[in-house]
């Protein structure tokens, strides 16, 4: 796609010009890497113009309202925000425990717009936020691939990501979440890392710690940063690749990037005290012995060298031994072995579902289906394997990177599919390689027999562009022993003169490799059917990715269509039920409902909530899911113990709505039955069997959550069927004692209940039926009687 | 951040119950009172007791029960702030009244006087039901206490009791003591002891029980002993007052005047209880007694006037509130050693019982728990007799900003000396390395 472009498109003179070659080159894929951000941020737009420019889902809603409270109140208000609006009455310290690199990107955005007299509201901001950054994070990818195999997979590779739809699920217009951002900052940093490992430049490596620092501030998915590239360095130490521009990439990125980190308040000293950072830690050591050692290497004689090694190995075992044992022992003293429950669970795939069953329940935290890999990266996941195989021919540092941060992105993406998102950029990156080697094999294949063009020169073309890194590392290397003996110069001189060493040897290694590939050449009609083949494979992708993009991907989940016969109808049943909450309760009622729209509740309707999408207090989330899955009597103790006046249900059995809270029942359940044990999950099954149908417990008809979702059901169509678990349910007239409804939307997705105030005064114990026999005032009173909870 | 007034609309929501009562305090003299009888003649028969309370300041209209023209409201207003019903016989009211009308009058905070008897209608037995009272079940049953009994000339069959245990509250009953036992013919009723509404003011003793008088009693009676209440009251949650007394002649002049002796006692009193009784917990019902009012809470750091929207851990803050008791005539200040403020997150994590200076002003000091979430001041005062104070403001307690902690923690200076003796050792370390040679 754009390899084969930069590499054809020049002049075939080849020594007079090969610098306006050059230019040309740098010119073109200025504008195609131009066109790739325009394409990165376009595609993102199916969802703006399918529905509006309204924020998505359910996290972003929190970082808008985040957003909004930064722009209104300045950074240190930001800072120092306690918010007493959520997790009614705990709140929630939301500077010290939010990701802060999102928000203070789009405020910025949002600030540098208003300064400019571009009056753009924050929500609009947020909205275009994810787009931009995709841009941003295709030019990444560019400069990342670059280094790693030249500017012609470079290309391929930003092209790639830029419609790769893993990463457009989480960057649609509206899209506004942590990771939007993050995984520019990721590549970003990886890009800047093999830059510096490439140069050896100081320069880089600061900025990388920079980058990582934004990383930081974004996401929690840093910790993959931090691991892996410790994980990077060990390999190259082992496989005897140790070079001092290795040492420059790593040494700073640890300690700057260590500090920077713990400047992030909610990262805090965690930079430092938790195991997922201590891989860095160690590494570290082991970088700077292997450093020592070299040096001590090329002082001493070679014999003494032998004694001092085995001097400082019998010392330095036993020390070793010791603060190791201590380090186990002082993780080993801490419950989770200093690892977060979220990190175990990447790890030892099962544990959450067997100890945390908060983080079970968010569907994007389960593994992925083998169909989920196909949909999200497509014809990447074959393509793959390939670029691994080119990543190997030959093997620089910069290539192991990617050899090694596809396989750990792999294993991760098949923990959890949110972490396809990392799985994303480094198949794009090694399917950028491997689209781009191909084509440049077949494109030089069918120049190489192509008649009346002269061979030598067009093999020399070909290979230049491909083949710049590959000479740059050999050079490196070759350099290497030179670098000892140099009298340090400055770097500027350093680098012209390093350049000027590369060219003649590099021009030598090209000839003979020029006769080599002449040997290797396909015949021409393989090579055309081929071409054609990966075009057709690189078409049915943008295909794919366009389908992806416009259908699967773009709906904001707040607002629902279906299309039917009758033509387009559209769910709008979420904002009606904020939008009522807002209007027609007091401002400082509590709204309680299932964790999952607590950020909604928040920030659409401004009421406050009992729990939310941020769920760090388990208890909490436990004692709602307890009285959801409690008789009415209890569940109004419960809720009228928080002071909680509404209660809000998701049902989606009038539309088939698969995503609502009778579905997701069973966890409430099982966070419920975790802290409070006399909620038990068999008690709502039916052999084995979760069901809502006349065969279902009496537990389960007489919870909560069954009573909201269905009072007054059966009048929808007189037969009370549920289209969600396609079923007629199994109690279908019942009243509430301690509940009534007051708002139900349209479609019936969003049921919205009152607690009803205790009884002003108690009745006597007699019973009603007693006094039946005697008069009409009995009678006449069933028909006047109010409720008697009113 | 600016939740002041919100915060302060919320607590006159909190209060509203207790402006918006029917009792008044503006116009608590000229309350109005609807009194339905079953016959006219009652009227005359228990005038001492009207006329007691018409002495008082209360407008009395007597209706009977079964007048087509009675309503206790028109155009959503109601008429009356009071109802009193001497109507043990009725079995369905007139006018647009039933038993709704009565319990939502009771719900919209109005005060309620029942007296049943002995053959007491359903109706009436259903309003008790309703308040939490359980008449015996038995139409013609009576209590009957062959030892407590009021000695007289005419009856035999002892349903004529003097009884005198009474409630000990000086709210409900005055702070005279009531010398003479209380005459006493009706029906008995018992009170759920879970419902804690309900109080029992006087009830039988412990030789009373409750069974037809006529007929030999072949079972045991279902009531008996101290269990049976002969008059209850109930304040309901919105404070709305009810008496319920399972005896109408107790209020009549002939009990009134009569001089009363209890069986096996030597004492005759020249006169019943009843009067001093019935009139005491009338004034109680009718909140000339033990109704309380808060006004001014107010709240504020130490030292500052204002109240902040929001409190840090650890802030030093006061805490204050009035409260004033309705003598009948003006609001004085309510006066007791035992009235207590929460701070209170899901649990009281301060709980101090507030000081006062006799003039009403309570009011106490007392420090920020070190925990931040969203606290509430809370006032919640039941005490016997006297209205329930539930007073509840929401405040937020926020942990310290990130320029509130201290700078230099003399603890860590070791820490200090050793990260700038390392930065200058790498510098000195930096410059010796480039330029020596």
């Amino acid at each position: 796609m754009a390899a084969p472009e930069t590499s054809t498109a020049a002049v075939p003179t080849l020594h007079t010009n090969n610098t306006l070659r050059n230019a040309f080159g740098g010119v073109l894929s200025f504008f195609i890497l131009l066109l790739i951000g325009v394409l990165a941020f376009l595609i993102r737009l199916f969802s703006v113009i399918k529905y509006e420019s309204v924020i998505h889902e359910f996290d972003p809603y929190f970082n808008y309202r985040v957003t909004q409270f930064l722009t209104k109140k300045g950074i240190y208000d930001f800072w120092n925000w306690f918010d007493d609006r959520t997790w009614y009455p705990l709140g929630r310290v939301i500077g010290g425990t939010v990701y802060p690199g999102l928000t203070l990107t789009a405020g910025t955005i949002w600030w540098l717009l208003n300064s400019l007299n571009i009056p753009l509201s924050v929500e609009t901001v947020c909205v275009f936020t994810a787009p931009i950054f995709s841009a941003f994070a295709s030019w990444a990818t560019y400069l990342l691939t670059k280094e790693v195999k030249g500017v012609g997979a470079g290309l391929t590779a930003a092209t790639l990501l830029a419609m790769v739809p893993s990463y457009i699920s989480r960057s649609v217009a509206g899209s506004y979440d942590n990771e939007a951002v993050a995984i520019f900052a990721l590549i970003f940093t990886f890009s800047l890392y093999i830059k510096t490992l490439n140069t050896g430049s100081l320069f880089y490596a600061t900025l990388n710690s920079i980058v990582y620092f934004y990383m930081v501030c974004s996401w929690g998915g840093y910790t993959f940063i931090i691991n892996l590239i410790p994980m990077h360095v060990l390999l190259c130490i082992v496989t005897g690749r140790y070079s001092s521009r290795l040492y420059i990439a790593y040494a700073p990125l640890v300690v700057l990037g260590t500090l920077l980190a713990a400047l992030v308040p909610v990262v805090g000293f965690n930079a430092v005290m938790t195991s997922e950072h201590f891989a860095s830690f160690l590494v570290f050591i082991i970088i700077h012995v292997v450093a020592f050692v070299y040096y001590i290497k090329g002082i001493l004689s070679p014999k003494m060298f032998k004694v001092a090694v085995t001097l400082v190995v019998s010392v330095g075992l036993a020390v070793c031994c010791a603060v190791i044992a201590v380090l186990i022992a002082l993780v080993a003293s801490s419950p989770t072995k200093g690892w977060s429950g979220r990190s175990l669970s990447l790890l030892d795939p099962t544990y959450a579902s067997k100890y945390i069953p908060i983080i079970a329940s968010v569907s994007e935290h389960q593994p992925p289906t083998w169909p989920s890999y196909f949909m999200d990266i497509n014809v990447l996941a074959f393509l793959v394997p390939s670029g691994i195989i080119a990543c190997f021919l030959p093997l620089t540092d910069a290539s192991s990177f990617v050899v090694l941060y596809i396989a750990t992105s792999v294993y991760f993406s098949g923990v959890m599919v949110r972490l396809m998102l990392v799985l994303a950029p480094a198949a794009c990156i090694t399917s950028g390689i491997a689209l781009s080697e191909a084509f440049d094999v077949l494109t030089r294949s069918i120049k190489f027999q192509l008649p009346g063009v002269s061979s030598g020169a067009e093999v020399d073309e070909g290979e230049t562009s491909s083949d710049t890194t590959e000479a740059r590392n050999d050079e490196v290397k070759a350099e290497k022993p030179e670098e000892k003996s140099k009298d340090r110069p400055s770097k500027k001189s350093k680098k012209k003169e390093r350049e000027h060493v590369e060219k003649p040897s590099a021009k030598a290694k090209v000839k003979t490799k020029a006769e080599k590939k002449r040997l290797l050449a396909l015949p021409l009609e393989a090579s055309a059917v081929s071409l054609l083949l990966l075009i057709l494979l690189g078409a049915f992708y943008v295909v794919h990715c366009v389908w992806a993009a416009a259908e699967a991907y773009s709906a904001p989940s707040i607002v629902l269509t279906s299309h039917t016969r009758n033509g387009l109808h559209v769910f709008d049943d979420f904002r009606e039920a904020y939008a009522w909450l807002r209007h027609n309760t007091d401002v400082d009622d509590k709204v309680a409902s299932w964790w999952d729209y607590g950020y909604q509740t928040t920030a659409m309707a401004n009421r406050t909530v009992i729990v939310d999408n941020n769920t760090w207090n388990n208890t909490h989330i436990a004692t709602v899911g307890t009285a959801m899955s409690s008789p009415e009597k209890a569940a109004w103790e419960i809720f009228h113990s928080l002071d909680v006046k509404y209660v809000l249900v998701v049902f989606g059995g009038l539309i088939g709505y698969p995503s609502d809270d009778i579905n997701k029942f069973l966890w409430m359940v099982r966070i419920g039955g975790g802290v409070f044990p006399h909620i038990k999950e068999p008690d709502y099954l039916r052999d084995g069997q979760y069901r809502i149908d006349s065969q279902a417990t009496p537990t389960m008809l007489n919870c909560l959550m069954y009573k909201l979702s269905y009072y007054r059901f059966v009048e929808t169509d007189g037969k009370a069927y549920d289209r969600v678990r396609r079923t007629e349910i199994g109690k279908k007239y019942f009243k509430l004692t301690h509940f009534e409804e007051v708002f139900t939307t349209h479609h019936w997705m969003v049921r919205i209940y009152k607690l009803k105030p205790p009884k002003n005064r108690i009745r006597g114990k007699t019973k009603k039926s007693k006094s039946k026999t005697s008069s009409t005032s009995s009678s006449k009173r069933s028909g006047t009687k109010k409720n008697p909870w009113l | 951040m600016g939740k002041l007034w919100v915060i302060s609309i919320a607590s006159i929501f909190i209060l509203l119950p207790f402006l918006g009562n029917a009792f008044s305090p503006e116009s608590p003299t000229d309350r109005r009172v609807l009194v339905l009888l079953d016959d006219s003649a009652i009227k005359s028969s228990h005038s001492i007791y009207f006329n007691s309370l018409k002495s008082r300041g209360f407008d009395l209209e007597f209706k009977l029960a079964d007048d087509p023209k009675i309503a206790l409201q028109r155009y959503g207003q109601y008429l009356y702030d009071a109802l009193v019903l001497f109507c043990p016989s009725v079995e369905r009211f007139g006018g647009s009244i039933d038993l709704a009308a009565i319990l939502d009058f009771v719900d919209s905070g109005r005060d309620l006087i029942i007296a049943a008897d002995s053959s007491a209608s359903d109706l009436i037995r259903e309003v008790g039901i309703e308040c939490g009272v359980d008449f015996d079940e038995d139409p013609s049953a009576m209590v009957i206490d062959h030892i407590g009994y009021a000695v007289s000339e005419t009856e035999g069959d002892h349903t004529l009791i003097a009884s005198d245990d009474l409630i000990k509250s000086d709210v409900i009953l005055g702070s005279k003591r009531i010398e003479a036992p209380i005459l006493f013919r009706g029906i008995g009723h018992s009170l759920n002891p879970a419902n804690n509404l309900v109080l029992k003011v006087l009830s039988a003793s412990p030789s009373a029980y409750s069974a037809n008088p006529k007929s030999k009693l072949s079972t045991p009676p279902s009531l008996t002993g101290s269990a049976i209440s002969l008059v209850s009251i109930v304040q309901a949650r919105n404070n709305a007052r009810i008496l319920i007394t399972g005896s109408l002649s107790m209020f009549s002049n002939k009990f009134f005047r009569s001089g009363v002796q209890k069986a096996g006692e030597k004492t005759k009193h020249e006169k019943s209880g009843n009067e001093q009784f019935l009139t005491e917990i009338s004034k109680w019902v009718f909140h000339e007694r033990g109704h309380l009012k808060t006004v001014n809470v107010k709240h504020h750091k130490v030292g500052e006037t204002d109240e902040p929207a929001l409190y840090r851990i650890n802030d030093e803050l006061e805490y204050s509130v009035e409260i004033y008791e309705w003598s009948g005539k003006s609001w004085d200040p309510y006066v007791a050693n035992d009235v207590q403020v929460q701070f209170y997150m899901m649990s009281p994590y301060v709980l101090k019982t507030m000081s006062h200076n006799k003039k009403g002003l309570y009011s106490t000091s007392f420090k920020v728990p070190d925990v931040y979430g969203v606290f509430q001041f809370k006032v919640e005062y039941q005490k016997l007799g006297y209205t329930s104070l539930s007073l509840s403001k929401q405040i937020p307690v926020r942990p310290y900003r990130h320029n509130e902690y201290e700078r230099f923690i003399p603890a860590a200076y070791p820490y200090y000396g050793a990260a700038f003796s390392m930065m200058a050792g790498f510098f000195v370390f930096s410059f010796v390395h480039l330029y020596s040679k």
